[in-house]
């Protein structure tokens, strides 16, 4: 595994691991595990995981022993049988499915074949940004590969499931995005007063279940 | 316990502090002042640990008062005459606040601090995720917000402090700011002639601007590359190029990550101008390398110990 350690700024850096999340993770549990002196945070990205310093003084000086750390000790890929599966209900009617029609004419799959494709996926969380709590998802079945679309909404419903390019993710709060809505969760993924405040994190296995209209307004409830 | 009144918010007033710098795996911003250096600088000159929540006034004309006595202390924008000295406000005695001619942000520190419920560790607002602060939205008028308990006394006779801050920490708004980088991730994206644009010509600051950073408009600065990037972390400080070729400074309710290429850092000691950057103001960017980021910081960190320590002497007199 090839690992390029590249700063953010004057108290960050970027090791970069490759597009994968086994090494991702691994990179990251190494080095928070490890707990240098000095590192506020160990941030895991799609391709990458951010090492974020108090200051750049303790970046300065912890830089040497994070070096030797990666160079020394491989990180090694972590055991599957930990991640935890979240099931994940939505509800792919039209009233919430804004853009099955779209999507549909891309793929040339109809609004119920898409709804049947999506929820048969296994997905994993390869990170969480965006917004609070947007998990980044992989492992959308490549037939529903849609573009995003061209103007963006300027307020996407909270709860909003959507794929865009070969990715899937699921909008926590109302927000702007140019994702392409195609069904919606009465889940909260993201509750401040909550701990963990966000529902999914990174190497998070998530199924989804499809809802009817009257099962989604008795999850509401 | 004493209140702060809102008699005039202003455009967008919020409660922040240090910000919640731990759950960037979570997708939360960091946030918190956008200028932390005066905000600890503030807290400092009237007793409080430099930590504690204030608010943060972005231009103005605002108006506060306090149902007790308080001293309160302001850096920033140049809002009003006291800058980075610390003034007593007699009970519901007001605080008129003028929109600053210069710059952009002012924080504003009342002795025994905000005292606002804290969410995941910290009491700054969080605009986008709509929580922390108070009620996790901007402040309104007539809002009132519980005051902590006064601090060790401060003592000093008359309306304002016999001490104050450093100027260039107390009054940090200009028309025309030098920002000093270091070069970003994908600095070698863009062609020597383009670096040299980026370090010599002069950007304006866009209307586009707000917490979550400042859009510069000027020479466009092309890639070479087509290629895209995976989505990876970005910081407060960090400037993206966007797809138009225009520059963005990141600031403290920034993404947590992001797809743009990354040019260019804002160094750590040179936050608090970029936290003053307002529409048709100029900037410039000046190269420096990692180490003199690093000494600029220890030197700024060390001026603030000593600071502190001449600031207890006086309080406990």
């Amino acid at each position: 595994m090839s690992l390029e350690i590249t700063p953010l700024g004057d108290s960050a850096l970027i090791v970069r691991v490759g597009d994968s999340l086994g090494e991702v993770l691994a990179t990251q549990r190494l080095l928070a595990g490890a707990k240098i002196s000095g590192v506020e945070e160990v941030a895991p990205a799609l391709a990458s995981v951010a090492v974020f310093f108090e200051s750049p003084s303790a970046l300065t000086n912890a830089t040497a022993t994070l070096q030797a750390l990666l160079r020394t000790r491989r990180p090694t890929a972590p055991a599957t049988a930990a991640s935890r599966v979240v099931e994940v209900p939505v509800c792919y009617e039209p009233a919430y499915g804004l853009d099955l029609l779209p999507v549909a004419r891309h793929t040339g799959l109809s609004p119920r074949e898409i709804a049947l494709c999506h929820a048969s996926g296994e997905y994993e969380v390869r990170c969480v940004g965006f917004t609070p709590g947007f998990p980044y998802l992989s492992g959308l079945p490549k037939t529903l590969t849609t573009p995003r679309r061209a103007a963006p909404r300027v307020a996407v419903p909270p709860g909003a499931v959507a794929i865009a390019g070969g990715q899937a993710g699921i909008y926590p709060l109302a927000s702007p995005g140019g994702w392409n809505i195609i069904g919606r969760t009465p889940l909260r993924l993201f509750d401040p007063a909550r701990e963990p405040a966000a529902l999914l994190r990174a190497g998070d296995r998530v199924r989804f279940v499809a809802l009817t209209e009257t099962e989604f307004a008795r999850w509401e409830k | 316990m004493g209140k702060i009144i809102v008699r005039r918010a202003g455009p967008l007033t919020t409660v922040q502090d240090l910000g919640r710098p731990r759950h960037r795996f979570a997708g939360i911003a960091p946030g918190g002042a956008l200028d932390p250096h005066a905000l600890r600088v503030a807290n400092l000159l009237v007793g409080n640990p430099e930590e504690a929540a204030l608010l943060e006034i972005t231009l103005g004309p605002a108006e506060f008062s306090c149902t007790d006595e308080r001293v309160v202390a302001l850096c920033g924008a140049e809002v009003h005459d006291s800058l980075g000295q610390p003034i007593r406000l007699a009970p519901n005695e007001s605080l008129p606040l003028r929109a600053p001619r210069r710059g952009c942000r002012a924080w504003l520190a009342i002795a025994g601090g905000l005292a606002v419920p804290p969410i995941l560790g910290s009491f700054a607002t969080d605009l986008r995720g709509g929580f922390g602060g108070w009620k996790g939205r901007a402040l309104r008028d007539g809002d009132e917000l519980p005051l902590g308990p006064a601090p060790s006394p401060l003592k000093f006779r008359g309306p304002s402090a016999p001490w104050r801050a450093p100027a260039e920490w107390a009054r940090t708004g200009a028309r025309h700011a030098v920002l000093r980088v270091i070069p970003g991730a994908e600095w070698d994206d863009f062609a020597p002639a383009t670096q040299t644009i980026f370090l010599h010509e002069s950007y304006a600051v866009a209307a586009a601007a707000d917490r979550m950073g400042a859009r510069l408009a000027g020479a466009t600065l092309p890639r070479l590359t087509n290629s895209e990037l995976l989505s990876e972390a970005v910081a407060p400080g960090t400037i993206q190029v966007a797809h138009d070729g225009q520059p963005i400074v990141l600031l403290g309710d920034c993404q947590t990550m992001g797809g743009y290429p990354k040019i260019a850092h804002v160094i750590t000691v040179d936050l608090p101008l970029a936290a003053q950057l307002r529409p048709n103001d100029i900037v410039r960017f000046q190269p420096v390398n990692a180490t003199e980021a690093q000494e600029l910081f220890a030197a700024r960190e060390a001026d603030l110990a000593l600071f502190r320590v001449g600031l207890a002497l006086r309080v406990a007199r």
